[in-house]
């Protein structure tokens, strides 16, 4: 209808100057030293931390993996419900997200505290104390408490669509509640299954809160890592650039696993 | 160009894409004249339609109102109005607010607006309804606010994209009879785009036949019905039996191997010609007495008469009568000097 | 099946015990007058006060405050206008300017962060540069602050007025555009008379999802905000601290502002649904008298 594209330069100058140009940048950081010569020393010093990208990406597998299992059946119980109830029950779990994260995530250092309420309620009963803070265990569980709602709500949008003759159906033809599952209910949550693997993932595999506040100094990520270099004790740029560079390739990679086809990227525009 | 013509067309080419959509139009619209633009989806008629109302620029052309060139005047600044396809209410406003919108942006005096729109408003039987929302309306509701809303700013024009097309049947009729009483009892011109025939016949002064970008015919619905000039007017407008045939001199064509009388002349001797025979037009009368024989092949019930197929030497005729034959019953089929239409054997296209 | 569902009642009060008993904890100890989290002494509101007299926490949160705000609006104004814009592009230079409007959205936050800084770190050696060679002498420009902080939330905003405008505006019936040219509106009259009051729900939606974004964000506020704090950053220093009562009187508060947001929202959304509803029922009574 009105068809005048200049109304959009301010954004496109924008988005240019402050998404596109600080993206160079980095790609220049990560492949110059000090001085600014090229180098792929930065690229080669990653190697140094193979440790901490493993370990990065098991534990944001992890939680993924718990967040995936815990959420299916509570967004499938939530698809069914009553449209009232439905949707209470959905801001009743949405409800903690709004709560900054820092705060949701000082909660559990309060709760795993060698003195904290699990161990002395435990104590109750003459077990532990457990040393349950700072462990990757306990990374795991901040972020799936953190990034679990991310898996619930496409699951949720995605399981309203199942009509519920098409499990009827199944069940007449003869599949049991497993079978059901396995064979009508994944494959048609399929598109809500990757979107919440990647919302969970990506800020799973680069956080720097919930390890330095539940991990303790051995839990170290990524995101520490490149923290560390830009405003930590580090202070390299360059080698920050290049793990910043990493990072963005792993999580390309986790995206082009899980929005196979083309058409999905198509939709989102 | 007569003297009361109010709008023309001159020569419109518009394409999309490079796919031309209208290719050299010519039309004049003559005033207070109740024109229908009829023909398939595609034809080009809404384009038509959309040129005339500012919102396509032709590729080249000319658009004239009042003999003056509006080619380049943008929507705004026409004195026609449209009332268009989905009817596009404003939803934020309500209906009083709808049809108060044109006048409201020429600052019209507020207890002007009030007795225009009132006005409107009974024209169209919508009194009492100002206050309420236009999302709640019916469809019918919904086109009758549309088209007081673009009436209220006494357009000299107004212009209608198929307003009947999401209607039901039933709704459709009663605004056909109303959308004519409304355009004799205000006096001003309606261009009326549709692709029902029966809708055109019904309504209209004048029926603009269109196909592929080209007017195939143009004429009163009695015209277009009983002359058509093209087989393409003819199996668009009601069903036809379409049959080859040699003119032989004037008033006399054969066809079906059979020689007839006819009422058409100006022909060149031995001139090939389509003939155009409407299915209620031929008589069926006992095979001994026929001009032509054929054997009944489906017989269907349609309500006020039968249609049959039959089968004649080499073609098939669809035959309305009051009187059902037997199927397999071998009949006689007569048709009158009058219910014979002679057609040059041209190509549709261009005029 | 009834075993089932006794499951799956159990496992969803399990899971909201899981989602809340953190918070719960927490707004509990806010009223705890010993310093410790080992043990609940006595009730006490002294946390509250000192919270309303932790000058560090009132700023921040006035920064944090100011920011949303004027983020949300300029990224408001920009994304709606280019959401106006894309809409009359080409289908490719559309796709072009989606992809680059993704960039942030997908992208971790701390790339984002991290890159924004390095632009900022930049910008401040050129213009220190810049300034020394002007005025002959040797400057050192910091521009971190309050500005690096804007442009950094406008720039993480935008996309989300554009996906939220765009839609929009591409469903509209561009014949009710249409319409108010033909009714005498010229192309600017019809943007503000017809279309902009269509697309004033998704643009304020727009301009809410901005606000929360921007209120809650620390990652990226982290590496571009130089020294100043906003409310995110100053919980974050106040959490380094191994014991500080406050988090927990500010988490309670935090949460009731909250749930009083969210329950006043959701009952201002079912009265107009029940309302629609009710129209809706008139008219079918209405209609059903006519006939």
């Amino acid at each position: 209808m009105i068809k005048n594209k200049s109304l959009a330069s301010p954004y496109i100058v924008w988005s240019v100057v402050f998404t596109a140009v600080p993206l160079a940048i980095v790609i220049y950081f990560a492949f110059t030293d000090k001085n600014g010569a090229f180098t792929l020393k930065n690229i080669m010093d990653i190697g140094q931390y193979t440790s901490v990208f493993v370990r990065s990406i098991v534990l944001a597998v992890i939680a993924t993996a718990v967040c995936l299992v815990l959420a299916f059946p509570l967004s499938f119980m939530l698809s069914r419900m009553r449209a009232s109830r439905q949707s209470m029950m959905l801001m009743l779990i949405m409800l903690p997200m709004w709560m900054n994260f820092l705060l949701r995530t000082y909660a559990w250092m309060t709760l795993l505290e060698r003195n904290g309420l699990i161990n002395r309620f435990l104590g109750l009963f003459g077990i532990g104390p457990f040393n349950l803070i700072n462990t990757s265990g306990a990374v795991v569980l901040g972020m799936v408490y953190n990034y679990l709602p991310y898996m619930i709500l496409p699951l949720y949008t995605i399981m309203t669509k199942i009509d519920p003759s098409v499990i009827e159906a199944a069940q007449d033809l003869g599949a049991g509640n497993l079978r059901v599952v396995t064979k009508v209910l994944i494959p048609l949550s399929m598109d809500g299954i990757t979107t919440g693997i990647t919302m969970v993932f990506v800020p799973s595999i680069s956080t720097f809160i919930i390890s330095r506040m539940l991990g303790g100094g051995s839990n170290l990520l990524i995101g520490d890592l490149i923290e560390l270099q830009f405003l930590g004790n580090s202070y390299n740029y360059n080698l920050g650039s290049a793990m910043s560079l990493m990072l963005m390739v792993i999580v390309l990679l986790c995206m082009s696993f899980t929005t196979a086809d083309s058409e999905e990227m198509e939709a989102m525009v | 160009m007569q003297s009361n013509t109010v709008v023309a067309l001159k020569d419109i080419v518009v394409d999309f894409d490079g796919q031309t959509i209208l290719s050299g139009l010519s039309l004049d619209i003559h005033d207070k004249e109740f024109v229908t633009l009829l023909g398939p989806s595609g034809c080009g008629k809404t384009t038509s339609l959309r040129v005339i109302g500012g919102f396509l620029e032709p590729k080249s052309g000319s658009v004239f109102f009042d003999g003056r060139d509006i080619t380049r005047v943008p929507p705004y600044k026409r004195q026609v109005n449209t009332v268009f396809q989905k009817y596009a209410l404003f939803p934020h406003l309500n209906v009083y607010e709808n049809v108060a919108f044109g006048l409201r942006l020429k600052k019209t005096p507020d207890a002007e607006v009030r007795r225009r729109v009132g006005e409107m408003l009974e024209l169209v039987g919508l009194k009492g309804f100002e206050r309420r929302s236009t999302v709640t309306l019916s469809g019918g509701q919904q086109q009758r606010v549309a088209i007081a809303r673009a009436l209220v700013n006494h357009p000299r024009v107004l212009l209608l994209d198929e307003p009947l097309g999401a209607l039901d049947l039933k709704l459709r009729k009663e605004m056909q009879i109303e959308l004519k009483r409304i355009q004799q009892s205000l006096n001003i011109t309606f261009v009326y785009v549709t692709h029902d025939q029966e809708e055109a016949l019904t309504m209209s002064d004048t029926v603009v036949v269109m196909s592929g970008g080209y007017i195939q015919q143009i004429g009163t619905p009695q015209d277009i019905y009983n002359e058509p000039v093209n087989s393409f007017v003819a199996r668009f407008i009601g069903e036809s039996n379409i049959l080859d045939g040699v003119m032989l001199r004037d008033f006399q064509v054969e066809f079906a191997g059979q020689t007839f009388s006819c009422v058409d002349k100006g022909f060149s001797p031995r001139e090939i010609v389509q003939v155009v025979v409407r299915p209620e037009d031929v008589r069926i009368v006992p095979a001994i007495q026929g001009q032509l024989t054929g054997v009944v092949e489906t017989v269907i019930f349609k309500g006020v008469h039968y249609e049959m197929r039959i089968r004649q030497a080499g073609s098939e005729w669809i035959v309305h009568s009051t009187q059902a034959s037997q199927v397999g019953e071998l009949v006689g089929m007569c048709i009158g000097p009058d219910d014979i239409h002679i057609m040059r054997a041209q190509k549709e296209g261009a005029l | 099946m009834r075993r089932l569902k006794m499951l799956g009642r159990v496992y969803l009060c399990v899971m909201l015990g899981f989602l809340y008993l953190p918070i719960a904890v927490l707004i509990a100890y806010s009223f705890n007058e010993s310093k410790s989290r080992a043990v609940f002494t006595n009730f006490t509101l002294k946390w509250y006060g000192e919270l309303a007299g932790n000058d560090m926490i009132l700023k921040s949160l006035a920064v944090s405050l100011v920011i949303a705000f004027a983020s949300a609006a300029i990224a408001t104004v920009v994304g709606t206008l280019a959401a106006v814009g894309v809409n009359g592009m080409s289908r490719r230079a559309r796709t072009a300017v989606m992809v680059l409007s993704y960039v942030p959205v997908i992208n971790p936050e701390i790339i984002t962060g991290v890159s924004l800084m390095l632009l900022f770190v930049v910008g401040n050696t050129q213009l220190s540069n810049l300034f020394s060679a002007l005025l002959g002498a040797e400057v050192s420009v910091n521009g971190f602050g309050v500005l690096t902080l804007l442009a950094a939330h406008i720039t993480f905003c935008l996309p989300y007025v554009l996906f939220n405008v765009s839609p929009k505006l591409r469903k509209m019936d561009v014949r009710v555009y249409e319409a108010a040219l033909d009714l005498g509106c010229n192309p600017r009259q019809a943007f503000f008379k017809v279309v902009l009051p269509e697309l004033t729900p998704a643009i304020l939606s727009a301009f809410l999802i901005c606000l929360t974004y921007s209120i809650d964000d620390f990652i990226i506020s982290y590496f571009t905000s130089g020294t100043v704090q906003t409310l995110p950053i100053a919980i974050y220093s106040m959490t380094r601290k191994k014991v500080s009562p406050e988090i927990n009187a500010l988490s309670a508060i935090l949460f009731v502002v909250i749930l009083t947001v969210i329950l006043g929202a959701n009952a201002l959304d079912s009265a107009r649904e029940r309302r629609l509803e009710r129209a809706a029922r008139e008219e079918e009574r209405k209609a059903g008298m006519q006939a």
